[in-house]
């Protein structure tokens, strides 16, 4: 979708600010919200796409605000109660008033080393071939979905090269609808800096993104 | 612990996190000893000196090398660092006249297996907008100017493909162990907006 999350080539947000010797959290809340949605994934009740799909559809003012950990809480909120998981009356009391629904798992803390050695790992097996090879120039589609995708406006409707094959992917706009991982062959794409960006472009420069075969066509 | 937000929103904050910890416990979706563990892991044991590891490994073995170009992903398990957020890897390499920056644009997907947690400023506005359209002015941020000439690739992170940059290796140090050399890889550096530290 085309909301606050897609940033790439937007102005006006100032310098990038590095803090010196920066912790991991600010405050003690954002460890909790790190570890809580990192547990919540044991759950089983939704995946990779559709937490990125919670986090992307807030509204654009409060995803370019929000501390990164408040996006979390907001996105696990939601899709904890699309679920049914929790209710609104019960984040407001702070206890538990509705019965719990089934979900897949709760992670133990004898599981954590485990859960977080294995991942999430997206590569499938491929019973295709990809149609694109290195070298071959292809042209990005220009969708606008409402939905799901990880092909950002920027480089939407775009001449590209293919670089390289890195494997056969869950397809993130097919999985975020809850339409199934429908696998397909992910490239690294090279685009050069002129053609993102025209004139201002450094002719040296190049941006590189990793973009599945649906959105990619072979160059007229 | 401190924070850079308006103090009301941020108890307003504390207190949801806290009422929705309570009742995600009491319905037995999560042991809060688990998030303690998840949060004691990206403290004590998952962080950049996973990546300095590599770093140095690849700067000194040129066997390791080679296959960090051909296969990050296994190049980079076979040292142990498999685990959330590094499943998939790719690693690119600084040389003479060659600068990689890595960004996700789309959210903010980062090398946690080698990396750990990302920063704030990796994860805001300013850097995820401005790295692709003018990484040359995002550098200078950081303090790092590099020549016209010097060609600069960034990496939008939009899949779950992880990048790590393997910065050059500085001057002066052919004689450096690789435990020596891991000492002069500053996480910046793995990212693209440093350089590796001067001996």
């Amino acid at each position: 979708m085309n909301g606050g999350a897609d940033l790439g080539g937007m102005m006006g947000f100032g310098p990038v600010v590095p803090e010196e010797n920066e912790p991991n959290f600010h405050a003690d809340w954002e460890a909790r919200v790190m570890g809580m949605v990192v547990a919540l994934g044991a759950a089983g009740q939704w995946n990779l796409d559709q937490s990125r799909f919670a986090r992307e559809s807030l509204s654009p003012a409060d995803y370019m605000s929000l501390p990164y950990y408040a996006i979390w809480l907001e996105a696990a909120q939601k899709l904890m109660l699309e679920r049914g998981m929790v209710t609104e009356g019960e984040l407001t009391a702070g206890r538990a008033i509705a019965d719990p629904i089934p979900v897949k798992r709760t992670l133990s803390p004898a599981d954590v080393p485990a859960a977080l050695a294995k991942g999430g790992p997206v590569d499938r097996p491929a019973e295709t071939h990809p149609t694109f090879a290195p070298g071959d120039i292809i042209r990005t589609i220009n969708i606008h979905p409402d939905s799901h995708t990880r092909l950002p406006r920027y480089a939407r409707d775009k001449t590209g090269m293919i670089e390289r094959i890195h494997g056969h992917h869950v397809f993130p706009d097919t999985n975020a609808r809850g339409e199934g991982e429908q696998p397909t062959w992910l490239y690294k794409v090279s685009f050069t800096a002129y053609a993102l960006w025209g004139n201002r472009a450094n002719p040296n420069d190049r941006v590189t993104l990793d973009l599945w075969e649906p959105y990619l066509r072979p160059a007229e | 612990m401190h924070d850079h937000s308006d103090h009301s929103h941020m108890t307003d904050t504390e207190a949801r996190v806290r009422a929705l910890e309570t009742v995600l416990t009491e319905k037995g979706y999560i042991d809060p000893a688990a998030v303690d563990a998840i949060i004691q892991t990206y403290e004590t044991e998952i962080g950049p000196r996973n990546g300095a590891h590599v770093v140095a490994k690849a700067w000194s073995d040129p066997a390791f090398r080679a296959w960090l170009e051909q296969d990050a992903t296994a190049a980079i398990h076979s040292l142990g660092y498999a685990s959330r957020q590094g499943e998939h890897m790719q690693a690119v390499f600084n040389g003479p006249g060659q600068h990689h920056l890595v960004v996700c644009t789309l959210c903010s997907c980062y090398p946690w297996s080698v990396l750990g947690l990302p920063p704030v400023w990796y994860k805001s506005p300013p850097f995820r907008s401005r790295a692709v359209i003018d990484p040359r002015g995002v550098l200078a941020d950081f303090g790092l100017t590099l020549p016209e000439d010097t060609a600069i690739t960034v990496h939008d992170s939009t899949a779950e493909m992880r990048y790590l940059v393997i910065p050059e290796r500085p001057e002066g140090t052919d004689s450096w162990s690789e435990e020596q050399l891991a000492t002069l890889v500053n996480r910046d550096s793995m990212i693209g907006t440093a350089l590796a530290d001067a001996p």
